[in-house]
């Protein structure tokens, strides 16, 4: 059984080599090779469940050693992989979730000429992903960490040829990287400390470990999950990575690849368990995140982009859940589960939506679409009722979970982290209500665009509507399924622990509150978009609408000291080795050896003389060498 | 006697370089598959070597040869190579063949040229190529302080007229320029290294004085100077043992380069074609820091360790430096020669870190970073070529018209960045941990390295590759099959080392433990070692 994990990566890596290097003659076929490969891949996940499921709970961990990659002394990364329920979870998430994704942009990227390489690339973060949610030790996650950047840079820049994609992408990959030089430098401490990185030696020795160490990794990790996940302060490039096609807004910026900051620290739960002060900044990241992403969200007109900013406060919901330690980690992945179905389907909603209206972002455009997009109306509909917490839908269960055990953190810490989360479900309830009536209801507000091409809106084909409506299924079922007998919690405490939180206020009144918040938020979103109309251009809003357009003017502050910062940094100091270390290093040297008026006289005209002179001048030191050796 | 392998991979190349030079000006293409063929040739003694070297031998040294020169002064010719030299011998020899196969239209005469022409570019251009091969391995191979010192300093003959002589077509500047800028840039490529070379000749003369005092009889030879040292005949006053340090390390800190001593690269490697700018920062620069860990820590253990705490923060400097610089470059080529000082920093950085990650790392990083800038190069090479520009914005939405090019181009880039998966992230991980676990501070610097190399690697991409279509870039052709023999074998290496760079740390980690044992560190010792036997499993 071990060996089929190295096949789950090896197989869309194939796909990846197959369809970059295939060339032309692929053109045709590589989309159905590229879902072909995606499909074998879950088929691999499907049966390592099962056999996962034919074993008890502690036995169900395999791990194979591949080969050994960086041998040197006393480091040794080995390629070796672990598979456990918690990478069970995400394996199946991630092969289930896209293959979907796969089927789905054979439908909408079916004009494209440069489909092809799109499907390789959607192998290539396939592997890459596998790859970081199997591997045995951090320095192969670490690969995998990096790969999946790599691919996210090539997708959000696929239609490279537009320069916001190319600038978007390659400010993804940057702001990544800050986060990855976390990861290094945690990678880097793990080794002075404990001589190893592999999963399960650090993992069990953490204990021993000063709780200083173990709080700069914490720290440094944590760094690692803002870059990949877009919390704060790293968040700024998860809304401009819109500018890709919209199945990788669903998979890579939605459903997985930004939720593998929240497997970071659930997967080094022993690591922050026993650091407090990490632990405390992880959940300040968190409820920092969940609210700045949903007021981001409230205030954007671009459905993705609002989409984006949804995403990134769900996010904080994991992360603030992950930071709460063992009371939280189970509730932190049952929400990204759960995440991963209903974001996904709304992202391929949005998808649909711009299919059938000439790409058109602006939901200040759309309106009334239910009629003319039955079936995306409908699915759009499911994944909103349960992103923001409807009564047995997934969303409520994993959501609800993570409110109560904010509650429970006790103290004022507790209050504060509680009733952020619980701030934050209102606020979802207000801007998903928002994108739903704007985009949905009211009066169709679709103007012919700049070409003079009106738009036709229509349902999308098959191969996009089927993955829709299995996303919706799961949005619908999969929290509910979970909660069932605590299954969720039973099949992932083996890995990450449990403990049961003891809130301030009895859970069932936390879950009262919870649904006076959502009622307020959807009652507020309908009396400002769906009693009165929407206005096509956007009014000028308050300080804090003007704001949140602006990402609450995080990206200004970005472009003013970093960007022009840099720029002028970098200037400078061109201008500086040109002059100062340039000049005074040959200065230094005219003054010792003269060389400044030989260097004036070469460039005069009198360098090949020179070189001659030169040239005869180690000549005759080998003749002398040549000659004293003949004596 | 046995077949003199080592010394044979040295004359092969210096036997192509005569044979190239000695072709007549009409038969030029004849020139170039010469000089390829031997090129070839060399390749298979620097596998034949990479096959008998046996890396778990005693003693530091293989293959030796050693026959008596200047009696006189204690000159001999001594060859041998470790686990280090016969790496760098093998990323030596496997890059000049592409080198003379990139190179391969850089010397045609111009259109309207005379076809009499008296100086035969052609053949000279190759044939210096070869030239340089030659002296670079000896340099590689020699256990003689003398006999390094010779070739060292002849290395710059060859290049000096390979920057001088020849150069990309002018483009839109005219040709007096181009010519005075080349000039320029080839002179200060050769005083910079003389200057480099003059005060290593006084600390060369400095120790044969010292060994003639002490021992009786003077000598150069690196295994009899260490071997004095250990059995306490030889004992250098702290005074000594520094200025001879410094004599050295000043010219290797030249040749590296290292900050504050860098400025020749950029200019030697913008106006010089691009095989050549690659046979400077790819193959003659190693000899730099190669010469860093084999005669500087070797024979100057104690001196080394007391300028350990300045060469790590030139090292750091470099780096940040170099990357900083690499940003704000308006052309392609230079922005490749910054990006290297900056990777040189990593290299010496890994020297003197002084623990098994960061030397076996910094030898490692010495053949990763040759074959990416290779790559990268090599590909920016051919870019030019087509446009006649190196300024960055000339360029723009290549990717369009091109992808192949444009793909290639990427890979070497991302190679550059150290992206995992690619042979350089082994390297630079390997470099920095070492670093990390003797001086923590200098770790964490040096990784704001990582994230500028993505800022200048990708800035470069984004603006050369994508966007829409320039003018210039229009109709521009894809990678030809020659282009395309270079670039995929370099690419496949780079992801191979990538995966699997086991079989050249076996070879370089006794090596570097022995140099480790000359300078007498060990590796610090981890805080808690958690569960021996499950770690090493």
């Amino acid at each position: 059984m071990e060996n089929l994990i190295g096949l789950l990566v090896a197989a869309p890596l194939l796909g990846a080599a197959v369809l970059l290097c295939g060339g032309r003659r692929l053109d045709r076929s590589g989309p159905w090779v590229g879902t072909l490969l995606a499909a074998v891949s879950f088929a691999l996940a499907v049966a390592l469940f099962a056999d996962m499921l034919g074993r008890s709970g502690e036995e169900r961990t395999l791990t194979t050693t591949v080969f050994s990659w960086v041998p040197v002394g006393g480091f040794r990364a080995d390629v070796g992989f672990q598979l456990d329920q918690l990478s069970m979870t995400f394996v199946l998430l991630i092969t289930g979730v896209g293959t979907l994704i796969h089927l789905y942009s054979v439908g909408y990227m079916e004009h494209d000429e440069r489909r092809r390489r799109f499907f390789g690339y959607l192998n290539l973060f396939l592997a890459a992903m596998l790859l970081l949610v199997v591997a045995g030790n951090y320095l192969l996650l670490y690969v995998g960490w990096e790969g999946v950047g790599l691919a996210s840079y090539l997708l959000i820049g696929f239609w490279q040829h537009k320069p916001s994609a190319a600038t978007a992408a390659k400010k993804a990959f940057l702001v990544n990287r800050v986060g990855d030089m976390g990861l290094s430098i945690a990678i880097m401490l793990m080794f002075t400390t404990f001589g190893t990185f592999a999963f399960g030696p650090v993992l069990e020795g953490a204990g021993q470990a000063g709780e200083g160490k173990l709080t700069a990794v914490g720290l440094m990790l944590l760094l690692a999950a803002c870059g990949k996940s877009a919390q704060v302060p790293l968040q700024s490039w998860l809304g401009d990575a819109m500018e890709g096609p919209t199945p990788v807004s669903a998979l890579i910026h939605a459903a997985t690849m930004v939720t593998a900051g929240v497997y970071l620290i659930t997967r080094s739960g022993a690591l922050f368990d026993a650091a407090p002060t990490a632990q405390t900044a992880v959940v300040t990241v968190g409820a920092v995140t969940l609210l700045f992403g949903a007021i981001v969200g409230c205030a954007k007109d671009d459905i993705k982009k609002a989409l984006a900013g949804s995403t990134m406060s769900q996010i904080g919901y994991m992360i603030l859940a992950a930071g709460l330690g063992p009371v939280g980690y189970v509730f932190a992945i049952m929400h990204l589960v759960t995440h991963g179905f209903f974001k996904a389907g709304l992202f391929l909603g949005a998808g649909s939506v711009m299919h059938g209206m000439n790409d058109e972002v602006d939901m200040r455009r759309y309106g009334g679409l239910r009629k003319y997009m039955p079936v995306t109306f409908v699915t759009f509909g499911l994944g909103y009722l349960a992103i923001i917490g409807f009564p047995g839908l997934s969303g409520f269960f994993s959501k609800d979970k993570i409110i109560e055990a904010a509650f429970a953190k006790g103290g004022t810490e507790g209050w504060i982290l509680g009733g952020a989360a619980l701030l934050g479900a209102g606020i979802t309830a207000f801007y998903m209500t928002r994108v739903m009536l704007m985009t949905f209801f009211g009066e169709r507000r679709w103007q012919p665009d700049a070409d003079g091409n009106a738009p036709h809106p229509h349902e999308s084909p098959k191969t996009m509507t089927v993955p829709m409506v299995i996303l919706a299924f799961g949005s619908v079922f999969a929290g509910g399924l979970f909660a069932v007998n605590d299954t969720f919690l039973k099949w992932l405490e083996p890995v990450t622990g449990h403990a049961h939180g003891n809130p301030p206020v009895s859970a069932l009144t936390v879950t009262a509150a919870t649904m006076v918040v959502l009622v307020l938020g959807v009652a507020l979103a309908w009396a400002r978009y769906g009693r009165k109309p929407v206005p096509v251009t956007a009014p000028r809003g308050s300080w804090l609408t003007r704001a949140a357009r602006r990402d609450l003017l995080q990206d200004d502050f970005n472009h003013i000291v970093l960007v022009r910062g840099g720029e002028h940094l970098t200037r400078s100091l061109v201008y500086v080795d040109h002059t100062l270390v340039d000049g005074v290093v040959n200065g230094t040297a005219a003054s010792v050896g003269g060389l400044s008026g030989r260097m004036r006289r070469l460039q005069n005209g009198y360098a090949r003389s020179y070189a001659v002179s030169m040239f005869g001048g180690a000549a005759v030191l080998i003749a002398a060498t040549l000659l004293m050796r003949a004596v | 006697m046995s077949f003199p392998l080592l010394t044979a991979t040295a004359v092969v190349p210096a036997v192509g370089a005569v044979a190239t030079a000695a072709v007549p000006a009409a038969r030029r293409a004849a020139a170039k598959w010469l000089a390829l063929g031997f090129s070839l040739a060399t390749l298979v003694l620097a596998a034949v070597q990479l096959v008998r070297f046996d890396p778990d031998a005693a003693g530091p040294f293989q293959l030796t040869e050693s026959h008596a020169w200047i009696k006189d002064f204690g000159v001999r010719y001594e060859l041998g190579v470790d686990g280090i030299a016969v790496v760098l011998i093998a990323l030596t020899a496997l890059l000049i063949p592409f080198i003379v196969l990139a190179g391969w239209h850089d010397a045609d005469p111009l259109e309207g040229a005379s076809p009499n022409w008296r100086w035969r570019p052609t053949q000279g251009f190759f044939a210096l190529i070869l030239m340089v091969e030659a002296m670079v391995v000896i340099s590689f191979e020699a256990t003689d302080v003398f006999l390094f010192y010779l070739f060292f300093e002849a290395m710059l003959i060859p290049m000096y007229f390979l920057i001088g002589g020849f150069g990309d077509r002018a483009g839109e500047r005219s040709e007096e320029e181009t010519a005075a800028q080349r000039s320029y840039a080839a002179v200060k490529f050769l005083l910079y290294n003389l200057a480099g070379g003059l005060i290593m000749m006084a600390a060369v003369i400095g120790l044969y004085a010292v060994t003639a005092d002490q021992l009786g009889m003077g000598t150069f030879s690196l295994q009899e100077i260490v071997q004095a040292r250990a059995d306490g005949r030889l004992d250098l006053a702290p005074a000594a043992e520094r200025s001879l340090f410094l004599g050295f390390f000043f010219a290797f800190a030249v040749k590296a380069p290292l900050w504050p001593l860098h400025t020749w690269l950029p200019n030697a490697m913008g106006e010089a074609t691009a095989p050549v700018a690659v046979l400077i920062t790819a193959v003659v620069d190693k000899v730099g820091t190669f010469a860093m860990l084999r005669f500087c820590l070797q024979l100057f253990p104690e001196a080394s360790k007391w300028a350990t705490p300045v060469i790590v923060a030139l090292a750091l400097v470099s780096i940040v430096y170099g990357a900083l610089l690499a940003v704000g470059q308006r052309d392609i080529k230079r922005l490749v020669a910054y990006a290297s000082i900056s990777h040189f920093g990593f290299i010496v950085l890994g020297i003197f870190a002084m623990t098994t990650q960061g030397q076996g790392g910094a030898t490692l990083y010495m053949v990763n970073h040759g074959i990416s800038t290779a790559a990268l190069m090599l590909v920016a090479g051919f870019l030019i070529s087509r446009r006649g520009s190196r300024l960055i914005a000339d360029y723009g939405g290549v990717q369009k018209v091109a992808p192949v090019l444009a793909g290639t181009f990427l890979v070497g880039g991302l190679a550059t960045l150290s992206l995992p998966g690619l042979a350089p992230f082994v390297s630079e991980f390997l470099v920095l941990v070492g670093t990390f676990s003797r001086y923590p501070a200098a770790g964490i610097i040096a990784t704001v390295g990582i994230v500028l190399a993505a800022l200048y690697v990708l800035v470069l991409y984004q603006r050369t590759m994508t966007g829409p279509v320039k003018d210039g870039v229009r109709g521009m052709p894809d990678l030809r099959v020659r282009e395309l023999a270079v670039v995929a074998p370099l690419i496949a290496l780079l992801l191979f080392l990538g995966v699997y760079p086991k079989p050249l740390t076996e070879i370089i980690d006794p090596a570097v433990g022995h140099t480790m044992s000359q300078v007498e560190k060990s590796d610090p010792k981890p805080d808690v070692p958690v569960n021996e036997a499950e770690a090493a499993k």
